[in-house]
């Protein structure tokens, strides 16, 4: 890739291969061609680029968290705070990021950090896909970094390396007044921003369709029960622009802008379009107490990011038929508050733990169920546990058996119900043979065993002995 | 003239005593309640059967501290005879669901909200039970405070949603905590028993030793049942003194 800056051609990105090949960013575009016979020249396009960088900085928006703007000419900044539980915290979180990235062919470098000059620091020096600067060590974390990390002018980079300065760690425990008698605040600014000592807000990037109400405030506001209010009314202004798109929303942010220039956002999703003005006040008002109004709040904002078109639609008449309860507002509630929220399908396996999976609690109603004519235990053990057992052998059920250390002898039993191996799952499964079970002891109570193999076949299991399940 | 007047009478008293009745908050009185259809358990509750809005709690007995297996199938089973959704809240994901289903519960029916500590149980089952219109909100509990059975129970009074809690502790040792008191309106113990005998070998319907140890405004009393049928149902097993399912079958073989 090659750029130009006036009559100055150079590299601006290079590939794995031209890496290897010696070129780099940065070097004159002669000297590439001289160092490889042959080498591919691409000019670059900074207008597409850009373009493209927006493109996904706004497709993040909808997906990550509520605050995400354009970082430079290459890369993505994002506010996580209060984002990341929703997929399961920072790790889980930068993991899916990079995946999602890698699955489009392209490569992300990902960094959590405590600021956003922190972070972009450390997603441009690591080498690895992702790094988390745990809270507070930001100083360990960049100290080591060069200093064309700063997000400077190249200019003042220059000349600081001049100087001698190559590192983050050494310029910041360089006294700050010479610093900034020559090369101008713009230093300490940064130096303060990367280290958290001043507020860098970010500035959520927009497109003209978003759907966007908000409110300022003449003075400050910060009781609970204003904020409340004014959420409320604002819900309210929301709805009615959602009515007039004939639109309901599936994500919505609230960002609430403080005097003292930081950004706080509160993300609340659905899992269908909603128009209601009552539910989506449960949704927000379960979390406005999180606000945390410091000196005051300047204005409120919400956005629908992602909305779907939702029609009217006819509702029947609950004269006769029994009125259903509509539970996906609960579903709702729940998922915002960060539950795992499911419910059960069957599967067609006669394998017990692949005969149950969990859908997506809104799923349609479904409509195959279990095969009833089996006993079932009520609590499934996660991993079937190994037990003794002194059984007659092929087909007769333990006469006794010990499990977790507690021998108890057989009374009444049931079975064997013989469930094979699902040959086309693995191929170990080829010749397995479970045969389960139901046994009673003296008290009464009830257990599902099985022995690994039919008994005569040692290709079908190890004949061991397995507790699988508690029965009511 | 008289006869207006004694009319006049019982209206104010009757008006009377609805007031001192929505500021008691009786919940039986405007919620009503879930028969078992067995008339000896019905007899011993108040109301004749469980209360809507209200708290129950149920525990197992023995190992069934620790599994809830038995207390489990049973509130599926009083769960399955209500209409509209079922909130289980829990934290230990090990409920085999075609076992519920066999005692009448659809799967379609039944949302879990799994969370990982007690209180996200308890503030689901809280939140579930003032959204109104469910047919019950089921929580699988360890420790149910003071504080926390009351708010539930105020809960389910407010939208008459029955609350029904099942206690299950990590160790056998400390299920003494069942004899805490808690605000809950009945209070169960389910454990389980030998099933019924039958001519040939094999495991016959089960049976539960059914405790009822608290009752608001009722006596204590225990039942020797038969575990749920495919509709939830309990049925009373009459034991062997008298000609019961079981013994009549094994004459009949013999």
């Amino acid at each position: 890739m090659i750029a130009k800056s006036g009559s100055k051609r150079w590299v601006s990105a290079a590939d794995v291969a031209a890496r290897k090949a010696g070129v780099h960013v940065g070097m004159p575009a002669a000297k590439a061609q001289a160092l490889f016979r042959g080498l591919m020249l691409v000019d670059a396009q900074p207008a597409a680029d850009a373009l493209a960088l927006e493109r996904i900085t706004l497709w993040a928006l909808t997906k990550y968290s509520p605050i995400v703007a354009v970082d430079g000419i290459d890369g993505i900044v994002m506010d996580t705070e209060g984002a990341d539980h929703l997929q399961g915290g920072e790790l889980p979180m930068v993991t899916m990021i990079a995946n999602q990235f890698l699955a489009k062919k392209l490569t992300a470098r990902v960094a959590v950090a405590d600021t956003w000059g922190a972070a972009h620091a450390c997603a441009r020096a690591i080498s690895r896909e992702t790094v988390i600067v745990p809270v507070g060590q930001t100083v360990r974390a960049v100290e080591n970094l060069p200093i064309s990390l700063l997000r400077l002018p190249p200019k003042i980079i220059g000349d600081l390396r001049t100087l001698g300065f190559q590192r983050i760690g050494e310029l910041a425990n360089t006294a700050r007044a010479p610093l900034t008698l020559r090369f101008g605040p713009e230093i300490g600014r940064r130096l303060d921003q990367m280290f958290g000592r001043a507020a860098e807000p970010i500035d959520p990037i927009r497109s003209p369709e978003l759907i966007e109400v908000m409110r300022a405030f003449a003075e400050p506001i910060g009781a609970a029960e204003t904020i409340n209010k004014y959420v409320g009314r604002l819900i309210i202004r929301l709805i009615e622009e959602l009515q007039k798109s004939g639109l309901g929303v599936r994500r919505a942010d609230l960002i609430v802008e403080k005097v003292d220039g930081t950004r706080q956002a509160i993300r609340a999703g659905t899992v269908k379009p909603v128009r209601d003005v009552a539910w989506l006040t449960k949704l927000f008002r379960d979390r406005t107490e999180k606000i945390e109004p410091g000196f005051g709040i300047e204005k409120l904002t919400l956005v629908a990011v992602v909305v779907e078109p939702l029609e009217e639609r006819q509702k029947a008449s609950s004269l006769v038929e029994e009125d259903v309860t509509d539970v996906t507002p609960l579903i709702d509630i729940y998922g915002n508050r960060g539950q795992r929220v499911y419910r059960m399908a069957p599967v067609a396996s006669d394998v017990p733990e692949r005969s149950v999976q969990r859908i997506a609690a809104a799923a349609e109603p479904i409509t195959v169920a279990w095969v009833g004519h089996w006993r079932r235990p009520v609590r499934l053990l996660p991993r079937p546990e190994l037990i003794t057992a002194i059984a007659l052998m092929p087909d007769h059920p333990p006469a006794s058996i010990t499990w977790r250390g507690k021998r108890r002898k057989v009374i009444r039993a049931d079975g064997p119900e013989r469930i094979f191996g699902e040959w086309w799952q693995r191929d170990a499964e080829m010749d397995a043979v479970r045969d389960y079970f139901v046994i009673e002891d003296e008290t009464g109570e009830r257990l599902w065993v099985f022995r690994a193999g039919d008994g005569v076949d040692p290709e079908t299991g190890d004949h061991r002995w397995f507790c699988h399940g508690i029965f009511a | 003239m008289t006869a207006a007047r004694a009319s006049d009478i019982a209206d104010v008293i009757s008006d009377l005593r609805e007031r001192i009745s929505a500021l008691e908050g009786l919940p039986g009185k405007k919620a009503g309640c879930l028969a078992f259809g067995v008339p000896e358990i019905d007899a011993a509750l108040p109301g004749g059967g469980l209360t809507y809005g209200a708290l129950h709690e149920f525990a197992g007995g023995g190992a069934g501290t620790v599994d809830g297996a038995a207390a489990a199938l049973c509130v599926a089973g009083i769960a399955a005879r209500t209409h509209g959704p079922i909130v289980w809240c829990l934290t230990r994901p090990d409920l085999f669901f075609p076992a519920l289903a066999q005692v009448g519960l659809h799967p379609d029916r039944v949302i879990f909200v799994e969370s990982d500590k007690d209180d996200e149980v308890l503030a689901n089952m809280e939140e579930g039970l003032s959204f109104g219109g469910l047919g019950a909100v089921v929580g699988e509990l360890v420790r149910l405070p003071m504080v926390g059975s009351r708010r539930l129970q105020l809960a389910a009074e407010r939208t008459g949603t029955m609350a029904l809690a099942v206690r299950r502790w990590r160790r056998q040792t400390e299920a003494h905590d069942f004899g805490q008191p808690t605000a809950s309106t009945t209070r169960w113990r389910v454990s389980v028993m030998p099933s019924d005998d039958l001519p040939v070998p094999g495991v016959g319907q089960a049976r539960w030793f059914l405790e009822l140890m608290r009752s608001r405004a009722g006596e204590c009393a225990e039942f020797l049942v038969r575990a749920c049928d495919d509709q939830g149902r309990l049925n009373l097993s009459a034991g062997s003194a008298d000609g019961s399912y079981s013994s009549r079958r094994s004459r009949h073989s013999v």
